[in-house]
């Protein structure tokens, strides 16, 4: 019989580790016969650790076991999938995971992410062996024609990228994924490696395949040291099994992938500094154009991918565009793996169409704050998101909908915070982030982050309030408008946001400004 | 200081050889060696890169992850990121700073350096941290201090 105990770090750092030795050696002093299996994580991370027991009817779950509990649940019938306090049923048919529509996630949480055999038998290698037998052309075509855009924050489509590629003329050319999820309150390119690392192999030899390009890096921060042992396992075994290195499926073509190691620095995640970093230099920013599909990573033609976008190709290829262009909201094809964070109560992943609201996500899905609490505010992309009130919940979580609000769907991150939470302090934050992270190649974005600290904390103590409020516009127009990249042109969005929406928290006197 | 033979970094080194884009890569290979990049290693990657010294150690410098001095025995990184401030990191640290333990500045205590981090991908489960690179979800100064202080004592 087998028992599934997550792998994935975020079940780890609630003890499923120890609960999985706990289990193994319960069974065994108890003389039954079990297997315990690592899956990934279902993405129902207030579950974890979600135990799984597979029983006739399917795969039934108890959430949050510890340590402690593990002899008494085995005693009381875990093990023949009793019904107990904490179990939450047929895993499969749990609410939260039937409402979703798992394309990209189909597979994480479901088996062992590192048996290659699992994966081929569920659905794993289809999508690649359809591109092997189609001509580069075609196999650009229908990724353009899916509607299928970078799920990295700028939804560019990845069809016309990857065209560009392919119609460059280069003696060699490269597919680099970008895996440095720095964002706070993202999670799923770090699942996904975890979880599924062959789905990600898979869309990158696709990617590959399509645009001739013979070699591939993925791009992994170093804050993710299960999600770089995972990818060099997946890897290692991708390629004593064929599906890389210089015949890959027999089919006579080459595609060699490596794993690169971020060091700290939250900027390589923009895809030109992740370029230099990739080039083992500093991560400063590169001017644009030249564009990094003509001349990117070593001077050669580049595809520059997210984990989300690449994951999502062998869907496409294998099920065809039509499939995946029939999902989705208005110029948002496909499906959206948003990651529901910070004080919510059932936080975790949510892969569904895009065009769900931002209510049905946070009050639907996430049940509200952990605490309790009334929401206050969340903040969707990352730090350099816009903060947006409960006023927003009937925004439809799509590219446009969202930028038609001020806001930016970014990796699809959702942070929730209760009435807790002070807005000034949320402001300065991402003043002081910038400053910290900054590459130093823009001025307004190294000098101006230190300023905007400084002038956050002037309005906030009252001193000369309406003149510093007009100096921080400033400062935020002069950052938007004079940054190279997204770090110092999109951190004024929180902090006006947060001040449009909740002046008093700045102490601002009424008829200050 | 840590004393190496020059010799024995340049063989480990030696992949890299005239290789200008392994710099990255080879300061990460110095500091999983001894836990830090000692300045004379810089030299060492420079050679076997054949770059400069200086491009060395602006990359060194760039990247956070690369410390000049030896780790404590025990080194805790806490998430101060959003969505860890949305479940409380704020008062992680402040109560592990009443305890002797700044993340700003880093400093050992008994052998525990506590750092911060900027997010660690566990954006539900937090505050999150790592102690000794051992994923810690809903921490508190007392937990943390408590998983570290098992590491110290081993």
């Amino acid at each position: 019989m087998k028992v599934y105990v997550p792998c994935d770090s975020a079940a780890l750092s609630v003890g499923a580790d120890a609960v999985a030795v706990a289990i193994t050696n319960a069974a065994s002093s108890k003389g039954l016969d079990i297997t315990v299996v690592r899956n990934g994580s279902r993405g129902m991370l207030w579950l974890e650790p979600l135990v799984e027991v597979e029983t006739l009817s399917g795969r039934v779950g108890y959430s949050n076991v510890s340590v402690a509990d593990v002899s008494a649940l085995i005693d009381s019938g875990m093990l023949d999938g009793a019904q107990l306090p904490s179990s939450i049923g047929i895993v499969d048919e749990h609410e939260w995971l039937t409402r979703q529509n798992r394309v990209t996630f189909a597979r994480v949480g479901i088996s062992d992410p590192q048996c290659i055999s699992d994966y081929e038998s569920l659905g794993g290698w289809a999508g690649l062996r359809k591109a092997l037998s189609m001509t580069s052309d075609a196999v650009v075509a229908e990724v353009t024609e899916s509607g299928l855009r970078g799920r990295g924050g700028a939804g560019f489509p990845a069809g016309i990228k990857w065209k560009t590629v392919l119609n460059a003329v280069a003696e060699q050319k490269y597919i680099c994924c970008n895996a440095d999820e720095g964002d706070s309150g993202t999670f799923a390119d770090r699942m996904l490696m975890e979880g599924d690392p062959f789905t990600l192999i898979e869309g990158t030899v696709i990617a590959g395949i399509a645009v001739g390009a013979t070699r591939g890096y993925i791009y992994i921060r170093s804050e993710y040291p299960h999600a770089i042992a995972a990818m060099n396992t997946a890897i290692a075994k991708a390629t004593e099994n064929g599906f890389l290195g210089d015949n890959v499926d027999g089919s006579g073509k080459a595609f060699h992938l490596e794993v690169r190691v971020g060091a700290g620095s939250y900027v390589c995640g923009e895809e030109t500094a992740m370029l230099e970093s990739l080039e083992g230099k500093r991560g400063t920013v590169r001017t644009k154009p030249p564009l990094p599909a003509l001349v990117g990573l070593f001077g050669k033609p580049t595809v520059i991918n997210n984990v989300m976008t690449l994951a999502a190709v062998p869907m496409v290829l294998a099920q065809g565009s039509a499939a995946y262009q029939a999902l989705g909201h208005e110029k948002s094809r496909g499906t959206q793996v948003f990651q529901l964070a910070g004080n919510i109560k059932q936080g975790g992943i949510v892969e569904i169409d895009f065009g769900i609201t931002l209510g049905d996500l946070v009050d639907g899905f996430g049940a509200g704050t952990r605490t309790g609490k009334p929401i206050k505010t969340v903040q969707i992309g990352g730090p350099l998101g816009a903060y947006v009130g409960t006023e927003a919940w009937p925004t439809p979580m799509a590219y446009e909908s969202l930028a038609a609000t001020g806001a930016m769907l970014g990796h699809g991150g959702v942070v929730v915070f209760d009435d807790s939470i002070n807005m000034a302090a949320q402001a300065r934050f991402a003043m002081e982030f910038c400053a910290e992270e900054s590459c130093g190649k823009c001025t307004p974005c190294r000098i101006g982050s230190t300023r905007g600290v400084e002038v956050i904390d002037r309005i906030v103590s009252g001193d000369e309030q309406s003149k510093n409020l007009e100096l921080l516009e400033d400062l935020c127009e002069v950052m938007t408008d004079g940054s190279l990249c997204a770090m110092g042109g999109l951190t004024p969005l929180p902090v006006l946001s947060a001040l449009k929406l909740f002046p008093a928290d700045f102490n601002i006197v009424s008829g200050g400004k | 200081m840590t004393q190496f033979v020059v010799e024995d970094l340049e063989r480990t080194l030696s992949p890299f050889r005239g290789d200008a884009s392994a710099i990255l890569r080879a300061l990460h290979e110095v500091q999983g060696e001894f836990g830090f990049v000692p300045d004379s290693a810089l030299d060492v990657i420079a050679k076997t890169c054949n770059v400069s010294r200086a491009e060395v150690y602006g990359v060194f410098t760039f990247y956070s992850d690369f410390r000049s001095t030896p780790p404590a025995a025990c080194v805790v990184k806490v998430c101060v990121a959003e969505a860890c401030q949305a479940n409380g990191s704020r008062e992680v640290v402040a109560d592990l700073k009443a305890q002797g333990y700044d993340v700003h500045t880093g400093k050992a205590v008994d052998g525990i350096q506590v750092e911060q981090a900027f997010c660690l991908g566990n954006c539900v489960l937090g505050p999150a941290a790592f102690v000794n690179g051992q994923p810690v979800g809903r921490a508190s100064a007392a937990t943390l201090l408590e998983a570290a202080r098992e590491v110290t004592a081993l």
